[in-house]
């Protein structure tokens, strides 16, 4: 283990624990949760994949070829839900645990024995999903979003909800964590203005999470006793309404989709500056943006039902509110690109990971508001223009972040410097191989293919069968990945220095790599220069 | 491709005042319509590019607004993209780059929140008035029910030109060619499934849905199970059927055709098997055929049970091949 090898300058007992179980079940250290959240969301991100996998091999050619049209949609449904519930959200989760201490100079996460608490429980909360798979009659088959009538046909729905329930527990638990860490436990003189972009957008993030994720708890707790208890609030032959549900659950899941952005933005926030030389640009205009977008998020949610048949009212108010959301987003875009400009700039993987995130993202932010136009949204709806436009927000957009984050941090986690060639080769390998994989889908979608159909007309034959090569070369360039991180963790020679990249600025670079096992035991003496954002005086 | 000829004829009256501006937006937008437009037809074909244009009175709506806003995309793209590959090549540290010490400049930033607005603005006017000719039902002169199963379509003729119509009324499922070829390990080909030279792999139904041009054509749109969502491309919309739930929209077709479509909301497992197909007819062939229907089914002793399988509507009769009750 490279972590107990940290250069300590402190007491014995600033140690890790050496035994095993002692170390990594009972942790409540928040570098050692960090890296089990981190290390959980890389294997759900390869579960998640393999599902993928299994999607993109069934509509290389028209026909089915490899699967029933009814295993197809739980691989639908349990890649949205392993990406979204286990890779995307714990990885934000593992960055925040790892450095918002480091960065406002905490010792800790303010609550570190529900920080333990909160990460153990994801792992049964996923074997009981993932169980579903096993299970006579299947795992749950009705998308993630669980639309009811067709959820409640589900045998498995029952250990959905409660897999839900307790991802939503540790969602929660993990955003107070976080929440009462920034308020509470910063250094003196880390004023709220003063911290980097990231903390900022967790801090955020951590409110959405708070407000939302009962909401879902909420829906499919209803969807439970619909099945099991006889109630009618979603039944129509009870008096219920389905459209309800959907309602309740786009109030939570808008919120979630930028629950999966906003920390992205932070992580790009913060490496941009890095890689530019130069401090970020507009840094108030970037958190007042992240602010307004969070407050859009729950006003926007019934862009999602734009085909429900709402009144005309309603389609209008939530076209032009989600409009409205383009402006900051926008600032943010802009304000990347400010910093860039008379920068002095250098292309290491995180940085060209950044890059690619600030031009895919921006893409997928174009068919978002081609999406926003209702009358083109009666086409677009729930065809693979769709499909394209979440992936470029999740996966170049999210996941691009997550992995800029993993080759920006790791030397400081680590302690070793990573392989920039092979760390290039995955960052070339991955931008090619997405857009061969989602580009195409706008086509697809633009033509007239629906989303989760396992079969499909020989007229969107061509455009799958390219996008599913694509997708084969991207699962499979994320081995390299896996590969880079092993090596760094376990085999590198090359010892990190404390500040890692030259441009790097704040607080974690302060710290030796690896930092030791306790950090900031003394609260740091903050100087503006120092920090990436400090010395914004406007 | 001209933006005259995509504009709605619903009577409006600032759908004139749009249409200079229409004409100008789409006019310099001939560069993206050409990668799509220009081979604009009815279904979907290989390496189609962009929406089709769509065969209604109201479809050039969606058709439009998705050019409209791609080309503005595309424009903003190139601008923003432009900006930092410029910056990516000149702000180099290997070509010497000196990182300046600014990280602020309100007039820039002023700027760039304003200018998106205004784009906001444009477009959202310009959606508004699709949507809202789009919501207006009113003056149909044909109603026809629609209901989702399980996994496929049953149409009921609700009225025709103020009468009432009985008795018309059909499911309509995969055809069985498709049916048989989609099948695991079939070992059948998907291309050897053609109506005529075109390949209808999973796009073909035993009975179609028959409605005439030119006329206004009211859907009630509903389920008996799940949730699905009645979808025509060439139409310009999809709407949900939902059981408990009456869902209105309306059509008016241009041109006689086959329009074919698919159920677009996830509904089990053979959400991927239950196509749509309209089969568009004139006035004159509509009423033959409309008549022919009732004429089969009028002789028939009302049967209580099996009203919806009624094997004597299976037949679509070709246009023209009926006679007048």
């Amino acid at each position: 283990m490279a972590h107990e090898a940290a250069h300590d300058h402190h007491d014995d007992h600033h140690h890790a624990p050496q035994g095993f179980f002692q170390r990594w079940v009972m942790s409540t250290n928040h570098k050692d949760i960090g890296t089990l959240y981190l290390i959980f969301s890389l294997t759900m991100f390869f579960i998640g994949g393999s599902f993928a996998m299994v999607i993109r091999a069934e509509l290389f050619k028209p026909g089915l070829q490899l699967v029933q049209p009814y295993f197809f949609n739980e691989m639908t449904t349990m890649h949205a839900l392993v990406m979204i519930f286990g890779a995307i959200m714990p990885s934000f989760v593992g960055l925040g645990n790892w450095m918002i201490p480091l960065m406002i100079g905490a010792p800790d996460m303010a609550l570190p024995r529900m920080n333990n608490l909160s990460f153990w429980i994801l792992p049964f909360a996923f074997a009981l999903l993932l169980s579903t798979l096993f299970l006579p009659g299947g795992g749950p088959a009705g998308g993630w979003t669980m639309y009811p009538p067709l959820s409640l046909q589900s045998g498995s729905l029952a250990y959905a909800v409660f897999a839900i329930h307790l991802m939503g527990i540790s969602s929660i638990m993990g955003a107070i964590n976080i929440i009462a860490t920034i308020l509470n436990m910063r250094a003196p003189g880390m004023d709220l203005l003063k911290m980097p972009v990231f903390v900022w957008s967790w801090l955020i993030t951590a409110f959405l999470l708070i407000a939302v994720m009962p909401v879902l708890a909420g829906a499919v707790t209803m969807l439970l006793t619909d099945k099991y208890f006889g109630t009618s609030f979603f039944n129509p032959h009870g008096g219920g309404d389905p459209v309800l549900y959907q309602h309740v659950f786009w109030f939570f899941g808008h919120p979630e989709v930028y629950i999966m952005i906003l920390p992205a933005f932070g992580i790009i926030s913060e490496i941009i500056p890095t890689f530019a030389r130069k401090p970020i640009f507009g840094y108030r205009a970037m958190v007042y943006a992240i602010a307004c977008i969070a407050f859009l998020s729950f006003i926007v949610w019934a862009h999602h039902m734009f085909a429900v048949g709402m009144p005309v009212g309603a389609d209008i108010f939530f076209m032009y509110a989600t409009m409205l959301i383009a402006v900051p987003t926008g600032v943010k875009v802009f304000n990347w690109v400010a910093t860039m400009w008379g920068g002095s700039m250098t292309f290491e993987t995180p940085m060209l990971f950044a890059i690619a995130f600030v031009i895919l993202f921006t893409i997928g932010g174009f068919s978002g508001l081609m999406l926003a136009l209702v009358p083109a949204d009666f086409q677009y709806h729930d065809t693979y223009f769709v499909v394209a436009h979440f992936h470029y927000v999740l996966v170049t957009g999210a996941a691009f972040a997550i992995m800029a984050a993993t080759y920006y941090w790791l030397p400081k986690w680590t302690g070793h410097m990573y392989s920039e060639f092979w760390g290039k080769v995955h960052f070339w390998c991955s931008v090619v191989f997405v857009n061969v994989l989602f580009f195409p889908q706008h086509f697809l979608g633009l033509a007239g293919m629906p989303r989760r159909i396992p079969d499909y007309n020989v007229a969107f034959a061509d455009f799958n069968m390219i996008s599913s090569i694509g997708g084969f070369l991207f699962g499979a360039s994320q081995l390299i990945f896996l590969g880079v991180i092993v090596h760094c963790a376990f085999f590198s020679k090359k010892k990190a220095t404390d500040r890692v990249w030259e441009g790097a600025r704040g607080l974690e670079w302060t710290l030796p790599s690896p930092p030791p096992h306790h950090s900031f035991t003394v609260p740091p003496v903050v100087h503006d220069e120092e920090l990436a954002h400090g010395h914004v005086s406007d | 491709m001209t933006s005259g000829s995509i504009r709605t004829d619903a009577p409006r009256t600032h759908r004139g005042r749009t249409a200079g501006i229409r004409r100008i937006v789409a006019a310099s937008l001939a560069l993206v319509l050409a990668l799509g437009a220009g081979l604009a037809q009815a279904d979907p074909h290989p390496w189609q590019l962009n929406m089709t244009r769509g065969s209604t009175t109201w479809s050039g709506e969606a058709y439009f607004l998705n050019n409209v806003a791609l080309g503005v995309c595309v424009v903003i793209g190139v601008l923003v993209f432009g900006a930092m590959f410029i910056a990516m090549f000149r702000f180099r540290k290997s070509r010497g780059a000196v990182a300046e010490k600014w990280s602020h400049n309100t007039t820039v930033e002023i700027i760039w929140t304003a200018i998106p607005v205004i784009i906001l603005v444009v477009l959202a006017w310009m959606s508004t008035g699709g949507l809202v000719s789009f919501a207006n039902t009113t003056g149909a002169q044909m109603t026809v029910k629609v209901t989702g199963y399980q996994w496929k379509w049953r149409y009921d003729y609700v009225d025709y030109l103020g009468k009432p119509v009985s008795k018309v009324d059909y499911m309509s499922k995969l055809d069985a060619l498709s049916d048989k070829t989609r099948q695991l390990d079939s070992g059948m080909d998907p291309y050897a499934v053609k109506t005529g030279d075109e390949n209808t792999y999973l796009l073909n139904v035993d009975k179609p849905l028959v409605l005439p041009i030119h006329t206004k054509i009211r859907f009630v749109i509903t389920s008996d199970d799940v949730i699905h969502s009645w979808w025509v491309p060439e139409f310009g919309w999809k709407m949900d059927a939902i059981p408990g739930i009456v869902n209105t929209a309306w059509t008016n077709i241009s041109k006689p055709g086959t329009y074919r479509g698919q159920c677009a909301e996830l509904c089990g497992q053979d959400h991927g098997f239950m196509p749509i197909v309209v089969k568009a007819v004139s006035p004159e062939d509509f009423a033959k055929w409309l008549a022919a229907q009732q004429q089969a089914n009028a002789p028939a002793a009302p049967a209580p049970a099996a009203s919806a399988a009624a094997p004597a509507t299976a037949q679509v009769a070709p246009a023209g091949s009926g006679e007048h009750g």
